[in-house]
């Protein structure tokens, strides 16, 4: 059994006492690996939670640095990191909450050269990025390399997650590709209310959490909406479609695509 | 006589349950622990918790004064 020092065992108490993490699940926590693409509105509580949770390897990938006008939502980055990288940033919080972690940075975009490279590396992937192509390679490549993920997306006051796994229904089983650039406004074109990210985020880092204890049932072959102005929860059926570009009987894509971005994400 | 003992006569609410489901991990299954606890919240918390959570709590008894052992199977 895993020796958990005095320290560790307060530290994780509140996990220790519930039947379904106890300490064998705390082992499992200590144990996983997990990559947050994105250190952003929703990597930064997925982050967050992920470290305090002592989820022992996180991997965060991000090739932006922290701009004032991030700090309405991105709870990770503090005023004085302005500036800084946000993989640098995220780094130092999720140290400081929990020195038990391991924290691999990527400062880079995620392509179609380092997808699968980065992936690999890790048990459980959270889409925490802000915009479709990458939401689309993210998903081509999790499922060809088997990897589970957790989707995420937010605009304006309405949020958006789903969890896959290997065999369970994909992006592209529900969006067949991403819609032409310009035609549907990214949060930073549309505004985005900021506590949104927390409540969506949250969401993901617990179905993270629950993948690496085999526990409760996944937002597998669901897609969960919300509404806060109205704060309404919704969840629709999903599944595994035949005819899936990616993961149906005959797929069409083979490889990973780097579609084209909105031209305003280009600008920045 | 049990296989393993543990004190938690020092440990308060919430870190009495924890360190017997910390002991508990450690002990091979069909072995059992003695507890030796406080009366009042330890002892009217520490046996409920511990069968809610799957456990078999064999015994309780009185030690001396306000000690209480708990003999609990795994
Ligand atoms: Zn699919």
């Amino acid at each position: 059994m895993y020796d958990f020092s005095e320290q560790q065992i307060e530290r994780y108490s509140r996990h220790i006492l519930l039947q379904d993490v106890g300490v064998e699940g705390q082992e499992k926590i200590l144990n996983a690996k997990v990559l947050v693409i994105g250190a952003g509105g929703l990597g930064a509580p997925v982050s967050l939670y992920l470290a305090a949770a002592g989820v022992g390897t996180i991997g965060i990938v991000d090739a932006d640095v922290v701009d004032l006008s991030n700090l309405q939502r991105q709870v990770i980055h503090f005023t004085n990191d302005v500036g800084k990288a946000k993989v640098k940033s995220a780094k130092e919080k999720m140290l400081a909450i929990n020195p038990d972690v391991k924290v691999n940075t990527y400062h880079t975009f995620l392509d179609s050269s380092n997808a699968l490279d980065i992936i690999s590396n890790y048990d459980f992937i959270i889409d925490g990025t802000d915009n479709f192509p990458v939401k689309f390679l993210i998903n081509d490549a999790c499922v060809m390399a088997g990897k589970p993920f957790s989707h995420g997306g937010i605009l304006r006051f309405t949020g958006q997650t789903f969890t896959h796994l290997p065999g369970t229904a994909c992006y592209r089983c529900m969006f067949k590709e991403p819609p032409p650039p310009g035609a549907v406004p990214t949060c930073s074109q549309a505004g985005v209310l900021g506590a949104i990210a927390g409540m969506l985020g949250t969401i993901q880092a617990a179905e993270a959490l629950k993948y690496i204890l085999g526990i409760g049932e996944l937002l597998t072959n669901r897609l969960l909406t919300f509404d806060a102005k109205t704060m309404k929860f919704h969840t629709i059926n999903t599944r595994k479609t035949d005819r899936c570009p990616i993961c149906g009987t005959h797929p069409t894509i083979n490889h990973l695509i780097d579609y084209e971005q909105a031209a305003c994400e280009l600008k920045k | 006589m049990a296989n393993h003992t543990l004190d938690i006569t020092n440990e308060h609410c919430p870190m009495t349950f924890v360190k017997t489901k910390i002991k508990l991990a450690q002990i091979a299954k069909g072995d059992t622990l003695e507890v030796l606890l406080k009366e009042g919240e330890p002892l009217n918390n520490v046996p409920k918790s511990t069968s809610e959570q799957g456990f078999e709590v064999l015994r309780t008894e009185q030690v001396e004064g306000t000690t209480w052992k708990v003999i609990i199977k795994k």
